[in-house]
């Protein structure tokens, strides 16, 4: 078992235990974020430093140094982190709720739909600009949501009829990008189909301010359902029990989970793995506390996709290729690691 | 849970009823299309053919399509019920354990450094042997440890490969733009343009999966119970779960070497199925069976009437998913199930 402290103060009156493992291993993970932000902002087609890195930060760099860190590329990284950390969460809650390992911010439609949004946009919007798909993205995700949850409401939204409904609806999704593919020119498809991988290309200042107020609202909201999160894990009689309004509860997770997936979603396309995938990665390190499961999940998809972008515009050059294809490609091995490492217990 | 056929009687008549619709839509794929064909013409087609362009394209076109529809729909419906009682998990669909991210990884990577030389029965082997491969590290992973092969470690490994797998389809598709249009007719499943030879080619390992899937129905309902329990009455549960994803090897990974990955038929039909019938594997199978073959043949049938007008040609999936969420959400929706 787990080393735990008890914290109990006089006044206020408060008492809370501490899980030192799972805080421990928080606090690397956080530490390696950190390792791997600095790196990234490095790396690339033009080598810098690391202390130039941090000269630039601080403005005492050269002028091209800062130019190349402050306006390319921390924007990158840090739209990088936001999307990764918004997805893992998303996941995170949607898994619980779900109670379903196989649930992810896909199964409800948010990124089914959002991709179809940004689809159709690509392939009818002729002369309107750019700047409009992650809006556009956005709105198909949370409408394509909205619709599963309402089609999954009958008294109530029980976990399994919103996991059945979730999985026509995006399935009919899918299919409406595919038609939409197959009707458009050829030019425009291989543009679909990056923005359908994921990629945080050309990110600029301005993506970042878009997505932080989603990022900030929501995992803030996020923190003040933990002990519901952990509460609903128990199923739903015990929940009742211990007098949690389930269906409110359940309503309020829903729009965290897609506001989240559906943000990250409209700013960087399709990022596979993470939303299904980080969660898992991380309870097998903290285990299923959410308290320490959520910052552990935000962290590892935050890392995951900074990992898969350097690699995606360092390993290939001249290409700089999205980095949806390689989050898989790094968190795979590691989750069959850990998964073998931890296969003496279930 | 309370299903809608309870006593055997009802659930043999709706089983032959099912086989007379499958039938009847077999019949109609042949007839209708662009050009319509009478029953004597295709009857002709095989008794006196002359050669002449309407018994060409029945012989060569529609049977071949019609046959495919059928075979894979239900293939990919037993496989669905197969997974879903092996991982006991609803959301499992035949493409959990990497058949269709590994058969594509597979196709793309042949495709990437051979160039396209080669004919398709031969990217069909590819397929095949990607998706066998991947299955089978699937399972060595979700195998390994204590315990064996559980639902979670399975479902977790299963997700993990498939997601690697997409990851160096992507990467190929992405850094040869050549690759990118070779391969998109392969990622799209469709039941177009295939031959009767690829057909034959394929069809004695669906055989063989259907057969052993029909063969292993005692013992699936005794898996459903949990591992302990299953072996509390003698079973040799590892040697069931070991035949079982080889049967779902087979049939999925036969499957998507012919059609491509076609989602939805693996987790959509089982669960109609379950509605009727409920959770007797006895009947479950030879229900997926059926009814999984006339769903892909009616979605075929609906994408060519429905789309072919319009000048597209457009893979069936499209089509399943439409059927899906026109019939499928009003099934879920009204029943009172957990």
């Amino acid at each position: 078992m787990h080393r735990h402290v008890v914290i109990r103060t006089k006044k206020p009156a408060l008492s809370f235990h501490v899980n030192k493992r799972a805080l421990g291993i928080n606090f690397i993970l956080f530490l390696l974020l950190s390792v791997v932000i600095v790196l990234s902002i490095g790396l690339g087609s033009l080598h810098i430093p690391v202390w130039e890195v941090i000269k630039a930060f601080v403005g005492a760099g050269s002028d091209q140094n800062e130019l190349i860190v402050l306006d390319w590329r921390l924007p990158r990284v840090v739209v990088s982190v936001m999307v990764g950390a918004s997805l893992a969460v998303s996941g995170a809650i949607l898994q619980s709720l779900v109670r379903n390992p196989l649930a992810s911010p896909d199964l409800i439609g948010t990124t089914a739909g959002a991709t179809a949004a940004a689809v159709a946009f690509i392939t009818f919007a002729k002369d309107v600009s750019v700047q409009w798909m992650p809006l556009v993205a956005l709105i198909g995700g949370l409408l394509t949501a909205t619709l599963t949850y309402l089609t999954a409401w009958k008294e109530g939204v029980s976990p399994f009829r919103l996991a059945l409904v979730g999985v026509c609806i995006s399935a009919g999704m899918g299919a409406l990008t595919i038609f939409f593919l197959v009707i458009t020119q050829t030019h425009k498809a291989s543009n679909a189909l990056g923005w359908m991988t994921g990629t945080v290309y050309g990110m600029s200042w301005v993506n970042v301010m878009t997505l932080l107020p989603w990022t900030v609202l929501f995992l803030g909201a996020t923190i003040f359902q933990i002990r519901y999160l952990n509460a609903q894990e128990l199923g739903d009689d015990i929940a009742k029990g211990i007098g949690v309004a389930i269906d409110k509860k359940r309503l309020l997770l829903i729009a965290i989970s897609v506001a989240l997936a559906g943000a990250a979603v409209g700013v960087a396309g399709g990022i596979s793995f993470i939303g299904l995938m980080a969660p898992h990665i991380a309870r097998r390190l903290v285990g299923s506390a959410y308290g320490y499961l959520l910052p552990a999940s935000a962290i590892l998809g935050g890392m995951l996709v900074v990992l898969a972008d350097l690699i995606g515009r360092t390993v290939f050059l001249p290409h700089d290729l999205p980095a949806g294809i390689f989050t898989a490609a790094i968190g795979a091995p590691f989750f069959v690691y850990l998964l073998y490492k931890t296969r003496n217990h279930q | 849970m309370n299903v809608i056929l309870s006593s055997r009687l009802q659930k043999t008549t709706v089983l032959i009823i099912g086989l007379v619709v499958l039938a009847v839509v077999m019949v109609a794929s042949i007839l209708i299309g662009i050009n319509r064909y009478s029953l004597a013409t295709a009857v002709e087609a095989y008794t006196q053919f002359s050669g002449s362009e309407e018994h060409l394209i029945i012989t060569s076109s529609r049977m071949p399509r019609t046959l495919t529809a059928v075979a894979v729909g239900s293939s990919l419906a037993v496989a669905g019920v197969l997974l879903q009682a092996l991982t006991r998990n609803p959301l499992a669909s035949p493409s959990l354990i990497g058949v269709n991210a590994g058969a594509a990884a597979a196709i793309v990577t042949t495709i990437a450094v051979f160039g396209s030389q080669f004919p398709m029965s031969q990217m069909m082997w590819a397929g095949f042997i990607g998706a066998g491969v991947t299955a089978l590290l699937v399972y060595g992973l979700a195998s390994a440890g204590r315990g064996g092969m559980t639902p979670i470690k399975l479902t977790l490994s299963g997700a993990a490969v498939a997601a690697f797998a997409s990851s160096v389809t992507s990467l190929f598709m992405l850094l040869q733009e050549k690759t990118m249009t070779e391969a998109f007719y392969w990622l799209v499943g469709s039941v177009e343009g295939r031959q009767l030879d690829h057909f034959f080619m394929i069809v004695p390992y669906l055989l063989v999966g259907w057969l052993g899937a029909m063969l292993l129905t005692g013992s699936l309902n005794l898996m459903v119970l949990g591992d302990d329990v299953a072996t509390g009455l003698g079973q040799k549960i590892i040697l069931v779960k070991a035949t079982a994803i080889l049967i779902v090897v087979l049939l999925a990974g036969g499957s998507v070497a012919l059609a491509g990955p076609i989602a939805f038929v693996g987790i959509i039909i089982p669960h109609l199925c379950r509605f009727l019938v409920g959770l007797d594997h006895r009947w479950l199978i030879p229900y997926s069976i059926v009814f999984g073959g006339a769903f892909l043949v009616c979605a075929d049938l609906l994408s060519r009437l429905v789309l072919m007008p319009m000048r597209l040609e457009v893979p069936v999936g499209v089509a399943t998913a439409m059927i899906g969420v026109a019939f499928i959400i009003p099934l879920v929706r009204g029943r009172a199930y957990a």
